[in-house]
């Protein structure tokens, strides 16, 4: 059985393959290679078919990520840690800088209570860790109905918006 | 004040009812220590020596008796019976049970208060002058950007997870009495060539292990782009601030490893794309702001009354609070009274429930319902009519807060230290009771003028010992305590970090090595000199010398 991950408020199966190495990537399939191996397997990507999916460190720069951007479907984002906060700016960056519209994932360690935060920036799927239950992390998801800043979906801060 | 529309509350409501989830969850094991740790640290709970310590947020120093009340009582029902007001102008609880914290939450959101953001590594409390809106020397009433930060900064979800810790000061005087440039960001206002309210911003200051003193980023930011200019620094202090030491992990040390140039040119090409955005603020929303800040109903009086003049006159001890403890107001009639939470054998910034009481119906009393912490632990009642000032001094001198001490050696700012702090490595307030003990003559400490002491149990500083005109840093040598004394740092627009004198001290001579320091002052100093001015005279030797002396 395919893992579940939480795609657009939903519990889904995972298509994605994650492929550690140039000998391992599959004729078809949606497939998620690291940005380190990619030029290795850009060439053979390029007849691939099924999706794309890159995956990114938090401290990469935007520079290194542009030129790919539109040979991708999925750009996952790795949090070595909850507390790692660069994920977060890298998402907004991806989303409003670079207008990314694919799917941006949270991948590592992601935990219901940070999934609130990580929507806002951009993240629309995620990669619940694998010891916790990923449907009580949904509702992570909903915590507030409420903000003061703009943010990937609402693009007016609370001074716009008020009555 | 501002006060809360539907939308604030239910913001705080729903944070509530978050945090009693993430409390039920660690209690049933479903979180970690280390996943709780940054969830009740967002919200202000550490885990400290004897029990947790809850941080409730003032923001920008502001309360009303209503919310003192609350506060009095949960000082009461949840804690041993007492609060302590901190150096960012927050109050703290020693001795709440972590099971109880969501309802002490609840409690504090009936009154439009909280604890979100008092510490963890995210943007924390706002900080200003305590004479906002009231001192003679400000531009503007800072308040309205202070809670335009206080929302911005609020939950953004972006900047949860900073590298470490984040403090903004807002400043708006030309005395900076908020230390602007020991923060973070400092913000100050201040007026284009039009007369427009523009901002000068400061970035990099800080305390803690390597203090630094902040530099300037940018002068004379138009107002609208306040917020896109401060996301602008945070995200590029978010991406490449170190994570790996959490000790080099505050901004300062991202700005002087990249320089101020290299820095701003970062948050310069940052903000470029930030800027000319709905991020703007609109002349409307600053306006909006302004009317949650309106003078209050002042009766037109003028400076100097009969009832003022003649208890001045006649009363010593009134004429000396009145000298230290009541500041200048922008209305005529009228005084800032500062309530010294000084007095001897009082640990600094502690009040108790019948305090907390107390102080609010005084405030309701005396000064329109408001109450100010200010940085130095100190509560102001920001409007007191001038003929009324000899009846509040009254009334405070029976509950012990009419020390005329403001701004004098024994004003000591001082942490928890190592009675409560797990920080801690030495203990701190036994050591404000002994210089104040020791200093215990008015017209003594009258005569040496202003003096900053600061002290502080450890090298995290809370008690601001390096900006302190005499700091005094608690040190563990071989699990024995020692302190080690500086000279000649200051909070204010030239802000400095004090020198270390040489060698520190065994804690029963800490009052004793102060006395030869203020001796040096005395015997050194010219006509009309304060300490600080002396130091910076005749420099670090006469002090040295006096202090090591066989």
């Amino acid at each position: 059985m395919p893992p579940k991950i939480i795609k657009d408020r939903a519990i889904v199966d995972d298509s994605f393959q994650f492929v550690a190495n140039a000998e391992q990537l599959p004729p078809s399939g949606d497939v998620l290679i690291e940005l380190a191996l990619w030029p290795e397997v850009a060439e053979s990507l390029t007849s691939h078919s099924g999706q794309i999916g890159l995956k990114v460190p938090g401290d990469t720069e935007l520079e290194d990520i542009q030129p790919l951007i539109d040979q991708v479907d999925l750009i996952a984002i790795e949090f070595p840690v909850f507390r790692d906060g660069r994920g977060y700016s890298l998402a907004r960056l991806l989303r409003e800088r670079l207008g990314f519209a694919g799917e941006l994932r949270a991948t590592g360690d992601v935990l219901r209570d940070q999934l609130f935060y990580l929507n806002r920036c951009g993240f629309n799927s995620f990669v619940v860790r694998a010891d916790r239950d990923i449907e009580e992390a949904l509702e992570g998801l909903s915590d507030f109905s409420v903000t003061y800043q703009a943010d990937v979906h609402e693009k007016r801060p609370i001074y716009l918006r008020r009555a | 004040m501002y006060v809360y529309t539907e939308y604030d509350q239910n913001l705080l409501n729903e944070r509530v009812t978050q945090y009693r989830g993430q409390t039920e969850r660690y209690l049933a094991g479903k979180l970690s220590d280390e996943e709780f740790l940054a969830l009740r640290l967002q919200n202000g709970l550490y885990v400290q020596r004897h029990a947790p310590m809850l941080r409730v947020a003032i923001p920008y120093g502001m309360l009303n008796s209503a919310q003192v009340r609350v506060l009095a009582e949960i000082a009461r029902d949840y804690d041993k019976g007492y609060g302590h007001f901190s150096t960012r102008q927050n109050i703290q609880f020693n001795w709440p049970a972590l099971e109880q914290v969501p309802d002490i939450l609840e409690k504090l959101a009936s009154v439009q208060m909280h604890a979100i953001q008092t510490s963890g590594n995210c943007i924390r409390n706002v900080t200003t002058d305590q004479f906002a809106g009231v001192a003679t020397d400000e531009l503007e009433d800072p308040r309205p950007y202070c809670e335009i930060i206080r929302q911005w900064s609020t939950f953004h979800p972006e900047f949860a997870y900073l590298p470490r810790k984040f403090k903004i000061a807002v400043n708006a005087a030309s005395s900076d009495r908020a230390a602007i440039k020991m923060h973070d960001i400092g913000v100050e206002l201040v007026r284009d060539e039009h007369g427009e309210t523009a901002f000068s911003i400061w970035v990099g200051g800080g305390l803690g292990r390597t203090p630094v003193v902040a530099e300037e980023i940018v002068s004379c930011l138009p107002a609208r782009y306040l917020l896109s200019y401060l996301e602008a620094i945070v995200r590029v202090y978010n991406r490449y601030g170190r994570r790996d030491n959490k000790y080099k992990a505050r901004i300062k040390i991202l700005v002087k490893a990249l320089g101020i140039e290299a820095f701003r040119n970062k948050v310069e090409a940052e903000w470029l794309h930030l800027k000319d955005s709905p991020m703007d603020l609109p002349a409307s929303e600053i306006e909006l702001m302004k009317g949650y800040f309106p003078l209050p109903a002042y009766a037109k009086l003028t400076d100097n009354p009969i009832e003022l003049t003649k208890n001045r006159d006649e009363n010593p001890g009134f004429a000396a609070w009145l000298k230290r403890n009541c500041h200048p107001h922008k209305q005529p009639g009228y005084m800032a009274v500062t309530l010294s939470l000084k007095a001897v054998a009082q640990a600094p910034g502690d009040v108790n429930t019948s305090d907390l009481f107390a102080i609010a119906d005084l405030a309701d009393e005396f000064s329109f319902g408001e109450i100010r912490s200010t940085h130095n632990q100190n509560v102001v009642l920001a409007d007191v009519r001038q003929e009324r000032l000899y009846d509040l001094w009254q009334e405070l001198k029976l509950l012990g807060f009419a020390t005329a001490n403001i701004g004098c050696l024994t004003d000591v700012i001082c942490c928890p230290g190592g009675d409560f702090c797990s920080l801690a490595n030495a203990k701190s307030i036994p050591i404000a009771e002994q210089i104040q003990r020791h200093f215990d003559d008015m017209d003594y400490l009258y005569d040496l003028g202003d003096i900053e002491l600061n002290i502080s149990g450890c090298m995290n500083a809370c008690g601001h010992h390096h900006i302190g005109n005499i700091g005094i840093l608690g040190v563990d040598k071989k699990g024995q305590e020692f302190y080690q004394v500086s000279l000649g740092g200051c909070s204010g627009r030239d802000a400095k970090v004090g020198k270390i004198i040489g060698p520190s001290f065994n804690e029963h001579d800490v009052a004793g090595v102060i006395t030869k320091i203020i001796d040096v002052f005395v015997e050194k100093r010219i006509e009309g000199e304060s300490f600080l001015s002396t130091y910076e005279r005749v420099g670090m030797d006469p002090f040295k010398e006096r202090v090591y002396a066989a």
